[in-house]
């Protein structure tokens, strides 16, 4: 009884002290009115989640999650051969390629937005060469556009796609593949009927990994967008920084909140996931 | 059959190429005199002078490092008893606490940044150094609790057993027995733990203070402002500290 209180309680007293209560605080507040100074007021009232009808909020909402789902299709479809060709190769070059791809994961994802803002701005080093080269006249205009906010997300969040996936095509039994082509399946025929299928936990946990962070990385909008286009992140930081308007801000996380479990709950139910296979590392 | 050989490899080193050219650019340009950045106009240690020059970016740096070692330390103690005991013990809740260590881990970051502000503001704790230490640690905790709970799997408990049997106490099994075996799975967590909290943005933009800014918040900052070699200086050896940490807790993994 002992053990279990100095090894189980610090943990189970830090977690429910400093994520149950303040996100129990979220669902609290996003029921309540704001103030007239940006204060709280305990009044119980269902207008934040009305005021999130608006046009205008779903069309963030929208673009929100067209941007994650863009964002995750393009990080699979890059991803998945590269991943499928790395664990293909011998076994002695398995480790440095495996640390070649953790570095970018464990790059801050500033930094690495930050990077290719200098190769895309109007000054930056893609416009100069293609200037010099005489190629272009003027300078390309590539930043500060959806596209540009789509490739920030994807370079950012490709090495979360790219470990799962990784780790499941590593351990493939190749002998499942030879077996397939004996028995006369074409390579297409094997790669949809068996490779697919076994590695699909795999592109499963890549893609909510990838899918859920999407949504809330506020800083790619906003330094590669040029703050003109939001997703739900810029919306929430707004309400809490800008507009100081908690008790909206709180509904529309709790709806990020509300998203984000739909997406891991059909993760572990329909596909009979792993909670273990989420935590890449 | 070849053919398809020289695509792979072709392939990867695209992949590779776009995963790295950027982070070596900005690299290669932090060493550049011009502060267009475009074009290289001669090599300088300027960039890299001024920073140590600039007080903001030292006392950003002092912070980050701060936070980064007290973060650890708290997220590694109460992240490997909690491996430990769940592993050791049944007990009431066990399935609760389980889930309740995934949630940092799956929902958005910012949910947990905005979270902890109001929490925070609400019970009148002002935001500085301290807030930044408990932000950290509550979502490193998980992270070094999977790391040691995956060495502890290969744990034989029987040793324990043995130890107890022998006439040591619960503690002194704990730190001859347990201890020495799942301890490098508890030095990889610890520097999971400060990578994490040494580049963290989304939960630190939100609960530090006026005053108290980190190393990436600086970077944020300066970036909204326009690029500057400074920023290509400074995000080096960010790059510099995170890999060399990254690569360490690599190392000891797999031993």
């Amino acid at each position: 009884m002992r053990g279990i209180l100095a090894t189980i309680s610090p943990v189970y007293l830090w977690m429910v002290l400093f994520m149950v209560v303040p996100l129990g605080l979220i669902l609290l507040i996003s029921f309540l009115q704001r103030g007239v100074y940006g204060d709280v007021k305990f009044h119980f009232t269902l207008e934040n989640y009305r005021a999130l009808a608006d046009p205008l909020y779903v069309q963030v909402f929208l673009t929100s999650v067209g941007i994650a789902l863009g964002t995750t299709v393009s990080c699979l479809l890059l991803g998945y051969p590269f991943a499928y060709f790395v664990a293909g190769t011998e076994k002695k070059h398995h480790r440095l390629l495996l640390v070649l791809i953790i570095i970018p994961f464990w790059t801050n994802s500033l930094v690495r937005t930050y990077a290719w803002i200098l190769l895309l701005r109007t000054e930056g080093l893609i416009n100069t060469v293609l200037l010099q080269l005489g190629w272009i006249q003027e300078p390309l205009q590539m930043l500060y556009s959806y596209g540009a906010i789509f490739l920030g997300m994807t370079y950012t969040l490709f090495p979360f796609m790219i470990l799962p996936l990784y780790s499941i095509i590593e351990k493939l039994d190749k002998s499942l593949l030879e077996a397939s082509a004996d028995l006369g399946a074409t390579p297409l025929q094997t790669f949809l009927q068996v490779t697919l299928p076994l590695t699909l936990p795999g592109i499963v946990a890549g893609s909510l990994l990838v899918f859920i962070p999407s949504l809330g990385y506020f800083f790619i909008p906003d330094l590669m967008g040029g703050g003109k286009h939001m997703i739900i992140g810029n919306l929430i930081k707004n309400q809490f920084l800008a507009s100081r308007n908690w008790p909206f801000g709180s509904a529309i996380s709790i709806i990020l909140i509300l998203l984000t479990l739909l997406v891991v709950l059909a993760y572990l139910k329909l596909l009979g996931g792993d909670k273990d296979d989420m935590g890449v590392m | 059959m070849p053919k398809r050989k020289i695509f792979s490899k072709l392939y990867m080193v695209l992949i590779f190429a776009l995963l790295y050219v950027p982070i070596l650019v900005l690299i290669v340009f932090s060493f550049n005199t011009s502060k267009l950045n475009a074009v290289w106009t001669g090599f300088t240690l300027d960039w890299y002078r001024k920073l140590m020059g600039n007080r903001d970016i030292l006392r950003a740096m002092g912070n980050s490092l701060q936070v980064a070692f007290l973060s650890t330390a708290l997220s590694t103690m109460v992240g490997t008893l909690a491996a430990v005991g769940m592993y050791r013990y049944k007990f009431k809740g066990k399935a609760v606490l389980d889930n309740l260590l995934y949630i940092p881990m799956v929902i958005p970051e910012i949910v947990l940044g905005i979270a902890l502000l109001m929490f925070f503001s609400r019970f009148r704790v002002p935001l500085g150094i301290r807030t930044l230490v408990i932000a950290h640690a509550t979502f490193s905790i998980p992270f070094v609790f999977i790391t040691v709970k995956s060495r502890m799997a290969g744990f034989d408990s029987a040793i324990e057993e043995a130890a107890m049997d022998l006439g040591a106490s619960p503690l002194q099994t704990f730190l001859h027995v347990t201890l020495p075996v799942i301890l490098p799975g508890v030095a990889a967590g610890a520097l999971l733990s400060f990578t994490l909290s040494i580049d963290d943005v989304i939960t630190s933009f939100f609960v530090t203070g006026p005053s108290t800014n980190t190393f990436p918040l600086q970077v944020y900052s300066m970036v909204k402002f326009g690029v500057s070699p400074e920023i290509n200086a400074l995000s080096t050896v960010m790059l510099v500290i995170t890999i060399t940490v990254a690569l360490l807790g690599e190392k000891l993994k797999k031993e």
